[in-house]
């Protein structure tokens, strides 16, 4: 199976490292045929997406605050000008205040609250907005969430209801695209230790739950969502939009502790 | 030097792109070796990951110096 992403080309938004989800993503699409670009938020994301992608043949990186409409005009101006058109579009991009990620989730602060739904929720929304204008032929945008939108995860807080707002979007965006041929769905990737990850409290422990708990009894890596992400960038996901789907190792199923999972305590 | 200090400064020399010579034990990752702070949390994750410790929030803030590492590791290794 090679060739599945020849002759297609697209943007890649949220690359951070060599441990990011986009990684694991990039490298099959690469793999596969793909000519990507690549979008990071300031000089200290670019000296480390730079090498990456040059790893994976790309020079084409484009520095953009999706937060900033006028940047993302911008962003995609310049992507314009070297592509008239593109195929597809990764969207790995979330934050909020690190310390408002542990603790109770109605100490989330108003400008905290506004300023994780604007980067991790809308900007989707605006991204897909400019990137459907570059898809005459069709295409197809991904976004990843997690767990945390559908249920409690400890500490995951604010982040959770904007993935709960970024699977929602998921979906209006998919029904407004579709009559243009263009896709729009979610992968709701298991825990994996990434540099965003650590941002999050007890992130070890929830590893380990899943890792004993999820029916596969292990956690999901980033070579699963990248093979994950080509189905849905390429056209083996010709008939999917709209889909939130799991790369979990199955633990979204699960209603209770597994029986040889042993009880184990925060250390 | 004990094993742990090598394997730091390999780590440090790799991640970084240092040269060796600079990685000494009170060499300070930000204003020593030119680290900014997500080189500081991805080398948090890079030790964690070589020598199976745990380091927490709290404690990866007051490791600034190779040494702070080195010493830290030694103390909460398995």
């Amino acid at each position: 199976m090679t060739g599945l992403m020849k002759g297609k080309r697209g943007l890649i938004m949220g690359l951070a490292n060599d441990k990011s989800l986009a990684w694991g993503i990039a490298r099959q699409l690469h793999e596969q045929g793909a000519e990507l670009a690549f979008s990071y938020q300031g000089e200290a994301l670019a000296k480390r997406v730079r090498p990456l992608a040059a790893s994976l043949g790309s020079d084409f990186l484009i520095d953009c605050d999706v937060s900033d409409m006028d940047a993302l005009d911008a962003a995609f101006a310049e992507l314009k000008a070297r592509w008239d058109t593109i195929d597809f579009v990764v969207h790995a991009i979330g934050y909020s205040d690190k310390t408002q990620l542990r603790g109770r989730y109605y100490d989330t602060t108003l400008d905290n609250f506004l300023m994780t739904m604007n980067i991790s929720a809308y900007s989707l929304v605006a991204v897909t907005k400019r990137a459907v204008e570059m898809m005459p032929n069709g295409g197809s945008i991904l976004t990843l969430t997690y767990y945390g939108a559908e249920k409690v995860v400890p500490h995951y807080n604010v982040m959770g209801v904007a993935k709960a707002a970024l699977e929602a979007s998921v979906r209006y965006l998919a029904n407004d695209c579709g009559p243009q041929g263009v896709r729009v769905n979610a992968i709701s990737a298991g825990p994996i230790k990434t540099l965003a990850a650590s941002g999050i409290g007890d992130f070890r422990y929830i590893l380990k739950w899943n890792e004993l708990n999820a029916p596969l009894r292990r956690n999901s890596t980033i070579e699963d969502v990248g093979g994950s992400g080509l189905y849905f960038l390429s056209d083996l996901s010709a008939g999917v939009t709209g889909e939130v789907h799991h790369v979990d190792a199955g633990y979204h199923l699960v209603g209770m502790k597994q029986e040889d999972a042993p009880d184990i305590a925060l250390s | 030097m004990s094993d742990t200090a090598d394997r730091v400064k390999k780590i440090v020399v790799e991640h970084l792109g240092v040269e060796a010579d600079k990685v000494t034990e009170d060499a300070s990752f930000i204003d020593d070796l030119g680290a900014d702070s997500l080189d500081i949390v991805e080398l948090v994750m890079a030790f964690e990951e070589e020598f199976g410790v745990e380091i927490p929030d709290d404690a990866a803030e007051k490791i600034s110096t190779v040494s702070d590492a080195i010493k830290y590791i030694d103390e909460n290794k398995g």
